[in-house]
């Protein structure tokens, strides 16, 4: 799972480089990976992808701030 | 409006030839006469525009005692006022023209008389006895002057593509400078993205002799002033009055003036202040195919209180993206957005009306607090005195309704991390504008070839090369003056009043008069409490006052909306032109050594397989600047510059040489 949303954010937020530096664990937000309307298209990406449908109250920085976070996330919703 | 060229030559005999070459380039500026002027050192041009003293305001223009030629671009609108001073002093006139003033003026005072003219302007002065050249432009910049100096003297002109018509200037980017762009959405002030080529500050003056180079500071925005207390109608009333002289000021010309009603409330105001004295206005409004960016209504409704003669074009994104590499052509640096193109094609539209001047309301936002920002950034000192706080930060989700990842409720955690990132030092001279600064440049080094990105290591330099010049006593300001000082200072004058100013206009000869940049009305502005600029949340607080009742009630309530266009979709789909593709193939992205080639083939396929709407700022943001920088290095470092479409350059007649 973090292949896949780890993929998704090189392809489309880092220009399809992967930068060994940014670590799976790294805050999207501190890193400036990500700016706000991004966090949208990851979560389009999960829902389209993943099948997984993202609750408002589920749109937090808990889920959504890392590689990391959003593949707990995720396979918590599919499991 | 016009053009200026010239150059000075302390070693060699100058060349007519070059100066001639020089102010062809300038043709778009001024298509009504053409003069050429070699009086030792200096080769003087100019390309008129005419609109005050049709017959003889010709250009470059001497005294009777022949020391002093004036080369001048912009307006003077209390010359008549000046004329009169200067007159009692002794001075005698031959033509009834604001240029023959300016050289009077200075010859009298020195660059000390810029300070009473009320207006715009590009001056180059030649001293013949001194030999001297003074350089000077106008508060906010917004006519252009470009300059080269080099070992024998110095080059200038309005625009970059004249100073490259004189063999000795370089043609070569500036690395730096092209990336700053992509912080400030322009190069810091006196910069240009070429090597070598400076632009004059706004509100500067410079004076080259066979001894050196002298620059200095003649005026600087008002802002950070006590404030006079007043009532919000005292407000409103200052505000009406101040605006209704500054704007029927700007209806002195020889020429008809046209307004632009955009649909909001800042031109309209304009153009009703003014309708009685100038029955029959043409009025211009721009029309989007996409109601998104749509106003027509508005416009409409406007047109039809004025009473006014109203045309209108109707821009649609092939528009847009067929006009853009003429925008670039003439805006002279990469923009991070389409909006300036329709401006352009308006300008064309003008133009065939037969009209050359026209009443623009560009400056309110930044002199009245009108932006969103000036609300961010107040949020945001909010916040700051508690840092901790889950709750204030929410508020800046009023700001944004639009984003839907902020309206959506609970949202205080996204919030509280993107925004927070410049919560612990509210005391930072930039706090105001960090957000907008920071937007591309966490992932714009991944497209920028090495070379390229190298430039990228000193942003945070950049920052302080402006912030460090605030003036004396900026810290002490209040954060609205503040943020005010830095959005005239870098948005306005690189961007709103240049790229999507003077140059889509110039680009078809139509001047843009500006009643908002009035230097009493800022004066007057600047006295008012930032408690009646911008109480609570309320932008633009005593502009509005000014105006209801003034316009139509429905303009005055509809909600603000921003001019934007088309952006990045315009350039992808079935007529998407050729010369997008040309641009953004692998081997001339590579050939040209500025970006990576990969990342933004990467950035291209993810928008071209989405809609508007889709697509965020950031990427649209970088896709125009790669965009327009392509286009800028092709058509400015690989030979274009010759006159191209529209641009049919007469055979010059040198006059009075």
């Amino acid at each position: 799972m973090q292949d896949s949303i780890r993929k998704f954010i090189i392809e489309n937020f880092l220009a399809g480089k992967d930068d060994p530096t940014f670590k799976n664990d790294d805050s999207f937000l501190d890193s400036r990976v990500i700016d706000s309307t991004g966090i949208l298209e990851l979560i389009d990406f999960i829902e389209d992808e993943h099948g997984v449908s993202v609750e408002d109250d589920e749109m937090t920085t808990e889920n959504f701030d890392s590689v990391a976070k959003v593949a707990a996330y995720v396979e918590r919703k599919i499991a | 409006m016009c053009g200026i060229a010239g150059f000075i030559d302390y070693q060699r005999p100058v060349s007519t030839d070059i100066l001639k070459a020089m102010t062809r380039r300038l043709y778009h500026r001024g298509p009504d006469a053409f003069g050429l002027r070699m009086q030792g050192k200096a080769a003087l041009g100019h390309s008129r525009l005419s609109i005050i003293d049709l017959t003889t305001g010709d250009q470059p223009m001497g005294e009777p005692g022949g020391r002093w030629w004036l080369t001048y671009n912009g307006e003077v609108y209390n010359y008549i006022e000046l004329r009169a001073e200067l007159e009692a002093r002794g001075h005698v006139f031959h033509t009834t023209c604001d240029t023959e003033v300016v050289l009077h003026q200075l010859m009298e005072y020195g660059p000390a008389g810029l300070e009473a003219m009320n207006g715009q302007w590009a001056i180059a002065l030649w001293d013949n006895r001194e030999e001297s050249l003074l350089l000077a432009r106008d508060r906010f910049g917004i006519r252009p002057l470009h300059y080269w100096r080099g070992p024998r003297g110095i080059v200038f002109a309005s625009e970059i593509k004249a100073l490259m018509a004189h063999p000795d200037v370089p043609r070569e980017m500036d690395n730096e400078s092209l990336l700053q762009v992509f912080r400030y959405w322009t190069c810091l002030p006196g910069r240009t993205v070429f090597k070598g080529i400076r632009e004059l500050k706004a509100g500067h003056w410079a004076k080259l002799t066979r001894d050196g180079w002298t620059e200095q500071r003649w005026w600087r925005l008002p802002f950070g002033q006590t404030p006079t207390e007043m009532t919000e109608d005292e407000a409103a009333d200052i505000v009406r009055e101040k605006l209704r002289t500054a704007t029927s000021l700007r209806l002195r010309a020889d020429v008809p003036v046209g307004a632009y009603v955009s649909g909001g409330i800042d031109s309209s105001l304009l153009a009703a202040l003014i309708k009685d004295e100038n029955p029959g206005m043409k009025t211009f409004s721009i029309r989007f195919a996409d109601q998104v960016f749509d106003e027509t209504g508005y416009q409409n409704q406007m047109a039809e209180h004025l009473g006014s003669d109203h045309h209108h074009i109707t821009v649609s994104g092939s528009d847009i993206a067929s006009a853009f590499p003429r925008l670039v052509r003439h805006a002279e640096k990469p923009v991070l957005r389409t909006a300036p193109t329709p401006l352009m094609l308006l300008a064309e539209k003008v133009r065939s009306e037969g009209i050359k001047v026209v009443l623009t309301g560009e400056g309110a936002d930044e002199v009245m607090a009108g932006y969103d920002l000036f609300k961010d950034a107040k949020i945001r000192h909010w916040w700051a005195r508690r840092p901790e706080s889950r709750l204030r930060p929410l508020l800046l989700s009023r700001l944004y309704p639009t984003s839907p990842l902020l309206a959506k409720a609970g949202r205080a955690d996204y919030l509280h991390k993107y925004y927070g990132r410049w919560i612990d030092n509210p005391a930072d001279r930039g706090f105001s504008h960090r957000p907008r600064w920071d937007t591309i440049v966490g992932v714009l080094g991944n497209y920028l070839s090495p070379d390229l990105g190298s430039a990228l290591a000193n942003w945070e330099g950049w920052d302080s090369e402006y912030l460090d010049g605030l003036p004396v006593g900026f810290d002490d300001w209040g954060q609205l003056d503040k943020a005010q000082l830095l959005e005239a200072e870098t948005l306005l004058g690189g961007y709103l009043l240049s790229s999507q100013g003077d140059r889509p206009a110039m680009a078809h000869s139509v001047e843009g008069r500006f009643p908002y940049l009035d230097p009493e009305f800022v004066a007057a502005a600047a006295k008012i409490p930032w408690r009646r600029r911008l109480p609570v949340l309320h932008e633009k607080q005593a502009l509005k006052g000014a105006a209801r009742g003034v316009i139509p009630d429905q303009i005055m309530d509809r909600p603000k909306q921003p001019y934007m266009a088309p952006d990045a979709p315009s350039f992808f789909g079935d007529d998407s032109p050729a010369w997008v593709g040309e641009m953004l193939a692998t081997e001339r992205i590579d050939g040209l050594g500025l970006f990576d080639s990969a990342a933004v083939g990467t950035l291209v396929s993810k928008l071209s397989r989405k809609r508007r709407g889709q697509i965020g700022f950031r990427d649209n943001m970088l896709l125009v600047g790669i965009l327009s920088t392509q286009y800028l290095v092709h058509e400015f470092l690989e030979g274009g510059l010759e006159p191209t479409g529209d641009e049919i350059f007469r055979e010059a007649v040198p006059l009075g040489s």
